[in-house]
């Protein structure tokens, strides 16, 4: 039996590998579900429209991401942006862009979904009112889509999270890194994957407990 | 830029262009490598979706078992567990951390590990469909079959299950194309899997559009073969006056 030992685990190795890379790890996720979330509207938008020539190509690009691993993506992103931009950016800045891209796919159909769950009579009571196509959608229809699409939302965020891990492929320094390279420098490599499984867990388990908590509530006002 | 697809026909040790792409004697192509490749993500899908589907199954059944509070806590936990940990950690901690805990695992290939690694997480995802399957029947029909002398077992057996089954098989689709997708990540622990040849290939020949683009085809045509067998499989056992109601799915 292989004895563990956790000694190692000091306040400098702490701070300049695990928070080093769960400060990544939480950008990622921020700016991705920001971005993802702004693009994904627009293509829920484009969709929506009735006009082919924006329904088409954002179905072919929802879909299109949909039916990709993510891992394959990343990749494709990491070797194309800088063959189209003419120079080499790093893992980090190529992981940035491709979550938004990738995140839109899905945010688009949550909030797709979130548009058509809201009654057909507001749009109608908004129109009746003079708003305009913009209008409307800002002032009625997206703030009630949002908000009853909001534990959906988060539950996609913390799938999210999780696969932030996935940037291993192109050696971005995410919280799974900082952990092997933590355990690496050691030799405890053992501890290191135990401590990354237990931090991930620790942080998915209570965000999707809030979530629970923040469904239950919203079930109850509507 | 300047397509090259003889890329494919390549030998993958002298790089010489094979006539018909297909390497004489024990050479193999990059064509061929990319075909093994996909056979991996093929064996390494099926074999745990089945082992997804058979644990999620017991875990999803068990967590709707009436009188039963720490049956039940327990497959709360083990679907808490397994959804929370991203993949890629879990196939760590397959590979690295448990056969060293348990000497008894040493020697078992990394590709039965992965297996195992995607299996439990996807049962996690599987045991939740499944458990909203039975719930999501009419509370009658338990009743109805305890009534006709049914044991507990018996009523899962014969009423319940083969109902729930037909109701989730349109988010079971999602999970079966998630399990392909998934399949990707073995990539970490050196399985010879699509995503793998991907990486490997284009560090070799410096082409990775073209390799990128054919593994990306692969990757699809697989994902429209699930979906039109599931579709299939749907319509071959659907319950007249039941419609199956869509859930949907992560990534």
């Amino acid at each position: 039996m292989l004895t563990l030992d956790w000694s190692f685990y000091n306040w400098d190795v702490i701070s300049n590998f695990v928070l080093k890379g769960l400060q990544f790890s939480l950008m990622l996720t921020v700016v991705a579900t920001l971005g993802g979330v702004a693009f994904g509207t627009v293509l829920a938008l484009m969709r929506l429209s009735g006009r082919a020539w924006l329904v088409w190509p954002a179905t072919v690009y929802v879909n299109g991401m949909r039916s990709i691993p993510l891992v394959m993506v990343i990749l494709w992103f990491f070797l194309l942006v800088p063959f189209v931009i003419g120079r080499p950016i790093g893992a980090e800045a190529s992981a940035v862009i491709t979550f938004i891209a990738f995140e839109a796919a899905y945010f688009s159909e949550i909030v797709r979904a979130g548009i058509q769950s809201i009654p057909r009579g507001q749009v109608y009571a908004g129109q009746a009112l003079g708003l305009t196509y913009g209008q409307n959608m800002r002032y009625v229809i997206l703030p009630q889509a949002f908000r009853n699409m909001l534990p959906v939302f988060l539950t996609q965020t913390i799938i999210l999270f999780q696969d932030t891990s996935l940037v291993y492929a192109i050696g971005a320094y995410d919280l799974l890194k900082g952990f092997e390279i933590a355990g690496k420098n050691y030799g405890r490599p053992i501890e290191a994957y135990l401590a990354a499984a237990v931090v991930y867990f620790v942080i998915c388990y209570s965000l999707s407990a809030l979530v629970k908590r923040l469904h239950a509530r919203i079930a109850i006002i509507r | 830029m300047q397509w090259d697809w003889q890329v494919f026909c390549e030998d993958t040790i002298t790089r010489e262009v094979q006539p018909r792409c297909f390497g004489p004697g024990g050479d193999i192509t990059y064509l061929e490598w990319m075909l093994s490749a996909w056979g991996w993500t093929v064996s390494v899908s099926v074999l745990a979706l089945l082992l997804a589907l058979v644990v999620g199954s017991v875990i999803g059944t068990l967590r709707t078992l009436p009188h039963s509070p720490w049956v039940v806590r327990f497959g709360n936990a083990w679907v808490e567990l397994f959804r929370n940990i991203p993949l890629l950690v879990q196939i760590f901690l397959w590979y690295h951390v448990i056969p060293a805990l348990i000497p008894a695992l040493k020697g078992v290939p990394g590709f039965v590990l992965v297996v195992i690694a995607l299996g439990l997480f996807t049962s996690a995802r599987i045991a939740e469909q499944v458990k909203s399957g039975i719930q999501s029947l009419p509370r009658g029909q338990r009743y109805a079959a305890l009534a006709l002398g049914l044991t507990t077992a018996q009523a899962y057996r014969h009423v319940l299950l083969p109902m729930a089954f037909r109701i989730i098989i349109p988010p079971l689709t999602s999970e079966t194309m998630n399990i392909f997708k998934n399949s990707s990540v073995a990539f970490a622990v050196s399985v010879a899997e699509l995503t793998m040849f991907a990486m490997q290939a284009q560090e070799e020949t410096s082409r990775g559009i073209e390799i990128y683009l054919a593994v990306t085809g692969l990757y699809i045509v697989s994902a429209f073969a699930i979906n039109r067998l599931m579709a299939w499989i749907e319509r071959r056992v659907r319950v007249p006056g039941f419609i199956a109601s869509g859930a949907a799915g992560g990534h």
